[in-house]
Order: structure tokens, then C-alpha cells, then sequence
């Protein structure tokens, strides 16, 4: 029999229901998986094994009665730590939030919350989800379980190393060009970024919030199914949530691929890509050709744009959300301000660290007065016509893949000092953002012993596909089964 | 395009941040950097494109503005401020403002 952190949602559901386990069994087993393996990896900022065996105690009475059981009853999991937890610190990787014990709940924490699942903890990630790394996060970096020299990717980081090393069942994570995606690629999990406003915003700290989406991080598309029932769907305290109707997102999983149309964007398989690392993704591309899918090339001509239209975009509008953070209402406070402005620069400048920082210049800049149309405006246009590709692109095709990111994992601090370089690391997943796709990354092979991502782009709201794509290709490969040695 | 030592402290006190002396030309350094890579941007003729916004072009949704009761709202006020760093008498205490 498979060890109980090896087990799918459906297995553990089964196990639960059947009384083979506990779910005060099952919170121990990840609790001391959590206390054994976490000093590695430091996948998790803040533990909260109080709350998670009272909740498990809960979901054990819930167990005990008849009846149809909600689909996360009893399944351990981590929240990254941007979301807002009520009574349990949230924060975001920044000094600023280091003492920051939010009163309420973000709608996905009590979307989950309410359908059973047990919170073991907030994990680790880049400081207000500002990196590719999480080398930026205040709390140390997460290392990858794969290789603890190398990142694990970010801004996610610590939710993809924590289901790696298989801390939790599954994690959730946001993604603004990628956060979601490359550290899935990164960590060999499967990570779904869904279509822009299908996961409520409320609640979760805002970087560039035209972009931030919610999403789950899972060991295969099965389960990433699961924890999207849980949490799509409309809130009325997000005005940008979409009020289109959700699906059953498990409903269409194992539909056959016969016929389907996968485009392959000529732009991302340019020579730019290294080619290893085009051969694993084009060698998983093949294992969908022989389950039915034609691979048909198209072009996103102006995917070379969405980096810099990205940097313009994503700062502006983190400079104006961060600039809620100002030492009056709650997080850090710089020590007896002697007026209003050095209260303001100093509470700035002592919690925010140097990528933020950088950042919020950034976005500044290109919104000061004389810069806001070569800028801001200009990079508003240059989304559009990125949309524009996308759009033409679905005409032809019913899904886009790729790599998810341009190499398998790096060093520490082999990006750190040049922001560029650490920006291209997002070059394949930053244009979806921009046009508000979906978009998942499936593990899909190793270069060097290390992960590799298989990205798949889908159509507006059309996260089944995507799933269901993703759940052939892991019922027929066994990528996503491997497990990082020592965990 | 690049941005100066001078310009970066002077963006730093719009976005109340202080970046002053040797910081300011590390700074200034690497977002030059960034701009350059922005810079790309203006090769790309745009002229008639509609600027997008938001990905669904959605409109804003307004809720409904309605009232509460003055004790829900004092309990919800009291839960804010009890992470404040410093209040007195139901409000946010900051430095004074006036002479």
C-alpha cells in the first residue's frame, strides 16, 4: 500500500470514509512529516498545529455520520502566505506583516475551511509574491526538495516545495505572471492558474491585482480538480470575481483526447529555448499525439512583448497597493517617528526589502506625470494585442503548450543581482496573465535530475480542458508520482 | 532610456521611501536596466489599439450602500483596531499633524 502522503485526494477520501484512517491520524502523520523534513526545506513560516488537530477532531465527528462527505473532508493542506487567515499571522514574506494577525478570512481560506479540509500552516514565499526564487522572502529562503542548492521556484515557492516533499496534501498559491506555474515546473507538481476572476481576490494580499489570480498546487490534475471545486466561483466582496457559472471540474477528467488541437506558439520553441530542455517538452508533447491530440504550430507574434508590457504593468499597480502599508493601521511601525513623514519613509523603508522597493520605484515612475503614456498606457495597448494573439490562436486550436519556464531550476543567487535575468525567468507565463487565460504546469520530465514543466495554456474559463488534458497525460506517464529522494 | 541617481530619490519621496547617496546609484542602475528591457515596447506601432485594462474588460460592480447597526460597526471597528499600532479613544493615533 501506497504511505498515507503518497496518496491521491480520491485515495485519502476513500481511506477517510472507510474509517482506514483518521483525519486526527492523517493531520498527525503530516504534522510529524512537517517536524521531520521542514528545517530542510523551510516550506512553512507559520505552523498551526493547534488549530489543524482541532479541526481534524471536527472533521472526525463529521466523518462518524451518515451521508455524502464534502470532497476535502478531512484532508490536511497549507495556505500560502498571502492569503488572510483570521487569528493566525499572515505575512506575505515581509517584514512589514511580520506581526500582522488579520481578523477575518480571505473567501478561499473559508471556502475551504467549510468544506472540511484541515489548515496545517501558512507557507513560505517571495515578499509579496515579488520574486521567482523566493529569495526574496523575509523568513529565509525555501529550498528545493529536489536539490537543496537550488530554488524552488516563486513567488509559490514554499506551497511547490512543501507538496513536493509531501508536507501536505496540497497547497494553495496566486500567481501574477507565473507564481503558480514555475514553481510547480520547478518542484515537479501540478499547479493551475485559473481564468482571472474564476477564484476570489478577497482576502488575498493584492500585488498587481488586474493579474492575481488563485489557484491550487497538487501532485496531479485529479486533485487539482478537487480543490478548484472548492474554491471557484463567484463573491460578492470581489467585485472582479466572474459570476459565470462553475463547472464540476472532475466531471470531464477522463474524457478521451481524440481529436483534440494542440497549438504549439513557434515563439517558444525558438532558438532561444535550450534545447534539452525543448526535446523533454517536445518528448511529453508526443505522449499527447499518441493519446489522439494533433500538435499543430501557431504564432504568438507579440509574446516577446509581455516581459517589459509586464514590468510596466505589475509595478504600477503594486506601487498603488502597496502604498497601504504606512505604518497607522497595522503591520510594522518604525520605532518614535518624530513626524507624519519620517513615520511614512520610515516605516517603508525598514519593512520593505530591496525588491519591493525596487518595484515600487518602478511602478512610480512609470505612472509619474510626463510618463504615464510611454509607460502605463503603452503597456495597456501592447496587453491587448497580446490578448488579440491569444484570441486568433484559439480559432485554431482548443489548447496552447509549452515550457513553463526556460530552464529547470537554478542556483541560489545566480539571478539575484541582475533583476533582468530573474524577470525572464517568467518569460512563458507572464503573457497569460496578461490576457487573464488559464493556465497549468504538469510535471513532464527531467534535465539534470531536476523537474521539468510541461505549461498548457486553455480558452477562457475553460479549466476542464486543461484538467482533462492533464489528467491523460499523468494516467499514461508517471512524472508526477516521483518523489524527491530523502522525502 | 535611463534614469538618474537624482530621479530615483526624487520617485523615492513620491512613494515615501528614502533612497539617498550610494543606494540611489545602485538603484538607479538596475532600473535602468528595466527600462531598457521596457523599452522594447516602443518599437510596436499601437496607435488605435484600445488599452485593456482588465482581462474580461469588466465594469465595475458596485454593491449596494446600506447602513449598519452602530453596535456591529463599533465591534467591527474594535477588531481593526485592536492590530493597530497605537489608537486612543476609538481612532488611529499617528504623530501630530498640526501645530
Amino acid at each position: 500500500m501506497k504511505a498515507l502522503h503518497n496518496q491521491s485526494i480520491s485515495e485519502l477520501r476513500q481511506a477517510l470514509d472507510n474509517k482506514a484512517v483518521s483525519a486526527k491520524e492523517l493531520t498527525l502523520h503530516f504534522l510529524e512529516r512537517i517536524e521531520q523534513f521542514d528545517s530542510e526545506i523551510n516550506s512553512f513560516v507559520t505552523l498551526d498545529a493547534e488549530g489543524a488537530l482541532a479541526a481534524a477532531e471536527l472533521a472526525d465527528q463529521s466523518l462518524s455520520k451518515d451521508g455524502a462527505k464534502q470532497g476535502l473532508l478531512g484532508i490536511p493542506f497549507a495556505h500560502k502566505d498571502i492569503f488572510c487567515t483570521r487569528g493566525i499571522r499572515t505575512t506575505c514574506g515581509s517584514k512589514m506583516l511580520s506581526n500582522f494577525v488579520p481578523p477575518y478570512d480571505a473567501t478561499i481560506v473559508s471556502k475551504i475551511g467549510e468544506n472540511g479540509a484541515i489548515h496545517l500552516g501558512k507557507t513560505n514565499m517571495d515578499e509579496f509574491a515579488m520574486g521567482s526564487s523566493n529569495e526574496t522572502s523575509y523568513y529565509g529562503d525555501v529550498k528545493n526538495p529536489w536539490n537543496k542548492d537550488t530554488v524552488p521556484g516563486g513567488s509559490s515557492g514554499g506551497s511547490a516545495a512543501a507538496v513536493a516533499a509531501r508536507l501536505g496534501v496540497f497547497a494553495t498559491g496566486t500567481d501574477t505572471g507565473g507564481s503558480i506555474r514555475q514553481p510547480a515546473a520547478l518542484c515537479g507538481i501540478t499547479g493551475l492558474k485559473p481564468t482571472y476572476g474564476r477564484v476570489s481576490r478577497y482576502g488575498m494580499i493584492a500585488f498587481a491585482s488586474s493579474l492575481d489570480q488563485a489557484g491550487p498546487m497538487t501532485r496531479s490534475a485529479e486533485d487539482a480538480a478537487h480543490v478548484l471545486n472548492a474554491i471557484a466561483g463567484h463573491d460578492p466582496l470581489d467585485s472582479t470575481s466572474s459570476d459565470r457559472t462553475t463547472q464540476d471540474y472532475s466531471a470531464d477528467l477522463e474524457r478521451p483526447l481524440d481529436g483534440l488541437r494542440i497549438g504549439l506558439p513557434t515563439e517558444y520553441f525558438d532558438a532561444r529555448l535550450d534545447s534539452a530542455m525543448a526535446d523533454t517538452v517536445l518528448q511529453a508533447l508526443k505522449e499527447l499525439e499518441k493519446l489522439g491530440a494533433s500538435l499543430i504550430d501557431i504564432s504568438l507574434p507579440n509574446s516577446e512583448l509581455s516581459v517589459p508590457a509586464y514590468y510596466v504593468i505589475a509595478p504600477a499597480e503594486a506601487s498603488s497597493n502597496l502604498s497601504r502599508f504606512d505604518g497607522v493601521r497595522y503591520g510594522h511601525r518604525c520605532e518614535d517617528p518624530k513626524d507624519l513623514m519620517d513615520l511614512y519613509v520610515r516605516t517603508r523603508n525598514e519593512g520593505f526589502g530591496s525588491e519591493v522597493k525596487r518595484r515600487i520605484l518602478v511602478g512610480t515612475y512609470a505612472l509619474s506625470a510626463g510618463y504615464y503614456d510611454a509607460y502605463y498606457r503603452k503597456a495597456q495597448q501592447i496587453r491587448r494585442l497580446i490578448q488579440q494573439d491569444f484570441t486568433a490562436a484559439f480559432a485554431k486550436v482548443d489548447i496552447i503548450a509549452g515550457p513553463t519556464s526556460p530552464s529547470p531550476a537554478f542556483k541560489f543567487g545566480e539571478k539575484q543581482t541582475d533583476p533582468v535575468a530573474m524577470y525572464l525567468e517568467d518569460i512563458y507565463t507572464i503573457a497569460v496573465n496578461l490576457a487573464g487565460l488559464p493556465g497549468m504546469s504538469v510535471p513532464a520530465g527531467f534535465l539534470n535530475e531536476m523537474p521539468v514543466g510541461l505549461q498548457l495554456i486553455g480558452n477562457y474559463f475553460d479549466e476542464s480542458k486543461l484538467l482533462n488534458v492533464a489528467h491523460r497525460f499523468q494516467m499514461t506517464t508517471d512524472w508526477h508520482e516521483k518523489v524527491p529522494a530523502g522525502f | 532610456m535611463s534614469i538618474t541617481p537624482e530621479e530615483v530619490s526624487k520617485t523615492a519621496k513620491l512613494a515615501r521611501l528614502s533612497v539617498e547617496g550610494e543606494e540611489a546609484i545602485e538603484v538607479a542602475e538596475r532600473i535602468s536596466a528595466i527600462l531598457e528591457l521596457v523599452e522594447q515596447m516602443q518599437a510596436t506601432d499601437t496607435q488605435n489599439v484600445e488599452p485593456m485594462a482588465n482581462p474580461h474588460d469588466a465594469v465595475q460592480i458596485l454593491r449596494k450602500d446600506e447602513t449598519g447597526t452602530l453596535p456591529d460597526l463599533i465591534a467591527q471597528r474594535d477588531k481593526f483596531l485592536d492590530i493597530a499600532p497605537e489608537t486612543q479613544d476609538g481612532l488611529f493615533l499617528v504623530p501630530k499633524v498640526i501645530e
